[in-house]
């Protein structure tokens, strides 16, 4: 299985290096990458042509390319193309704000999904059933930023009718937010509605999968046998039907995580929180090529890692799974 | 509105029928003329799933809904009230009201917030149906190709689905928007539909390595037909069921995907009128006014809704192990 995981893993290597190619390609394209110094009015002529020579501006795209590919292993990301700073630490800072949201969402998503999935299958065609498959619809139909605008209005009017602060409305923490755990529990408070607004729609698809997939497993003889020697409804359903159903819930949250990181994007812009979405947004707005590029290829490679846990995942649960 | 979709009026009267329709009708006669002299009166599989979708209470009564708001937004200029950029200072922040028949209020300015929301209604629904054309195809046609053909073939245009797949498709959407600028409906739509196709392709491609194994294509082959034949007139209409459904769900992402990229200030171009960016500009105000982002959003996910509520309600009836009870 490891070997699996290793020949999946160096098969991942190339798609990738092709897939930023491409991208830099297209950022090529689009010609002057140094308009939006021109037009700052302290430029001088020869500031802008040494960027223009640092950078190599001038080589043909692909030499360009080259020269940003061997930076990677030793300089990092590079610098930002009209300053002399590093890309690397900005990068590293939104991605892990960007972790602590995308995970707590993940996690969050999951646990409710399994539990209102594995309900509803188990009470099919109840009033419950019929009113969390609806929910999920709706769930499902419903985009994250608008969710958010949503809840930020409830907030708010809960404060102006009641006086209570309840939670607070943007950015990842307080001006002062002390140490250790305060800081931690400010972190916490800060998180709950982006975390909210991001899990929504994970909440609705995985627990349709859960659904799904527990219809499938209750009906199987093995679930019949267990009923037919004694066992207890609630015995049945945790040891024997739900860890079966997990599994391709379990593989379709893995496979999930890149539509997580699309939605933080979105969720970040709504409350201003610092991570990679609302960081990538900046870049585009300034066309910076390189940090873009950095945001690209380390969101790739954590969506193929997931991609990858995913198959790994589905070969340990399901031992009927060889790879060969 | 001066931003003529022509291409779009043929369909839009019948959101539904016509793709399926047309394959399955072909698909029904054979089978039809192959069950002559049994004894039992021959259903078609057409009207099997006319007869299950019908009875979809959910899916009949979206489609209903989505004919009614795709007619109304495809004439918009004739339902609206008034002109999407028609500005009344006197009214200006008025909440919905039937008086002067602002339903869903006026924004800041004064504009008349229900044509706006039917305006940006009809930008969502044309990006939609383009996606749905562009997935269509390129995800029908590379699938089937790579589940034809298998072997190398299939290695090398399953790699190209990796490629796609492996960046988040809004940042790459945002990647393009950002550089070559933002476009018509026409554009974000195919910018769109050439993201999404994968899971498409995969689809396909699931059912035609199975498919290719059955004896009617054996059968086809042994009759001397081509592999285009065969893949077009045997293979594909027998995979119409999920090609369909997966196009519905398609369609209800890339409206939320639309809605969410004008939102972002990436969307269409700025004067043509869409939900995401009303729910932007109406953003500063939401605390006071409620409808500028409520009534919006209230129309996009009635939309999506129902779009996937169709979905379901055809994966039911194109699903032939649910037996009808």
């Amino acid at each position: 299985m490891l070997n699996y995981a290793l020949r999946r893993f160096l098969i991942s290597i190339p798609i990738i290096v092709v897939a930023t190619f491409l991208i830099f390609w297209a950022i090529s394209l689009t010609g002057d990458p140094l308009q939006d110094l021109r037009q700052q009015p302290n430029m001088t002529t020869e500031q802008i042509e040494r960027v223009r020579e640092n950078r190599g501006l001038d080589d043909p795209f692909y030499v360009q390319y080259a020269v940003w590919v061997q930076q990677i292993p030793t300089g990092g990301f590079g610098e930002y193309m009209l300053s002399p700073r590093p890309i690397a630490p900005d990068l590293q800072r939104v991605v892990i704000h960007t972790l602590q949201l995308v995970i707590a969402a993940e996690v969050l998503a999951f646990i409710v999904a399994v539990a209102l999935g594995t309900l509803s299958a188990t009470r099919q065609y109840s009033v419950f059933d019929y009113s969390t498959t609806t929910l999920s619809f709706i769930g499902y139909s419903m985009p994250s930023f608008w969710f958010a605008l949503i809840l930020q209005v409830i907030v708010v009017q809960i404060f102006e009718l009641t006086g209570v602060r309840l939670l607070p409305l943007a950015n990842l923490s307080s001006p002062n937010p002390g140490t250790g755990l305060a800081f931690l529990w400010d972190r916490a408070l800060h998180l709950v509605l982006p975390v909210l607004s991001l899990a929504i729609f994970s909440v609705a698809s995985y627990s349709r999968y859960m659904r799904a997939s527990m219809l499938e497993v209750v009906g199987s003889d093995y679930i019949r046998t267990a009923r037919a020697k004694g066992l207890k409804e609630g015995t049945i359903t945790r040891r024997h039907a739900m860890r079966n159903a997990l599994i391709p819930t379990v593989t379709v949250a893995a496979l999930s995580f890149g539509t997580l990181l699309s939605g933080a994007i979105v969720v970040e812009t709504v409350f201003g929180l610092d991570g990679m979405g609302r960081y990538f947004i900046q870049m585009l707005g300034r066309r910076d090529p390189y940090p873009i590029m950095g945001w690209l290829v380390i969101t790739s490679v954590v969506v193929l890692m997931f991609n990858l846990i995913a198959d790994l995942v589905y070969g340990y649960l399901d031992p009927r799974i060889r790879y060969d | 509105m001066t931003d003529p979709t022509p291409r779009h009026d043929p369909s839009t009267p019948d959101p539904e029928e016509p793709p399926p329709g047309g394959v399955l009708a072909e698909a029904d006669e054979q089978v039809a003329s192959y069950s002559d002299g049994s004894e039992v009166a021959a259903r078609s599989q057409w009207q099997l799933f006319r007869r299950k979708f019908f009875r979809h209470k959910l899916a009949m009564g979206s489609l209903v809904y989505l004919a009614i708001v795709v007619i109304a937004a495809v004439n918009a200029e004739t339902v609206a009230p008034y002109a999407y950029d028609e500005i009344n200072v006197v009214m200006r922040g008025t909440a919905p009201t039937f008086e002067e028949m602002h339903f869903f209020g006026t924004d800041q300015l004064g504009r008349d917030y229900f044509s706006r929301v039917l305006f940006g209604a009809r930008t969502s629904l044309s990006v939609a149906w383009i996606v749905a054309a562009v997935v269509g195809v390129i995800g029908t046609t590379i699938g089937a190709i790579a589940g034809f053909y298998r072997g190398w073939v299939d290695a090398v245009l399953m790699r190209m689905t990796d490629l796609v797949i492996i960046f988040p498709a809004l940042a790459v959407l945002l990647v393009f928007a950002a550089l070559f600028g933002q476009g018509r409906p026409t554009r974000i739509g195919i910018i769109l539909g050439l993201l999404l196709w994968p899971t498409l392709a995969r689809i396909v491609r699931g059912v035609f390595l199975s498919l290719r194994e059955k004896e009617y294509v054996q059968a086809a082959r042994a009759c001397g037909a081509g592999d285009l034949r065969i893949m077009f007139r045997h293979m594909i209409p027998n995979t119409i069921g999920p090609i369909v459904v997966n196009m519905t769900l398609v369609m209800a992402a890339a409206i939320i995907i639309e809605a969410t990229l004008a939102f972002l200030g990436f969307g269409v171009n700025p004067p043509t009128p869409a939900l995401g960016r009303l729910m932007d500009e109406g953003r500063s105000s939401m605390q006071t006014q409620w409808w500028l982002i409520v009534m919006p959003g209230m129309a996009l996910v009635s939309i999506a809704l129902a779009v996937n509520f169709i979905g379901d309600g055809l994966r039911d009836a194109l699903d032939p192990t649910q037996q009808e009870k």
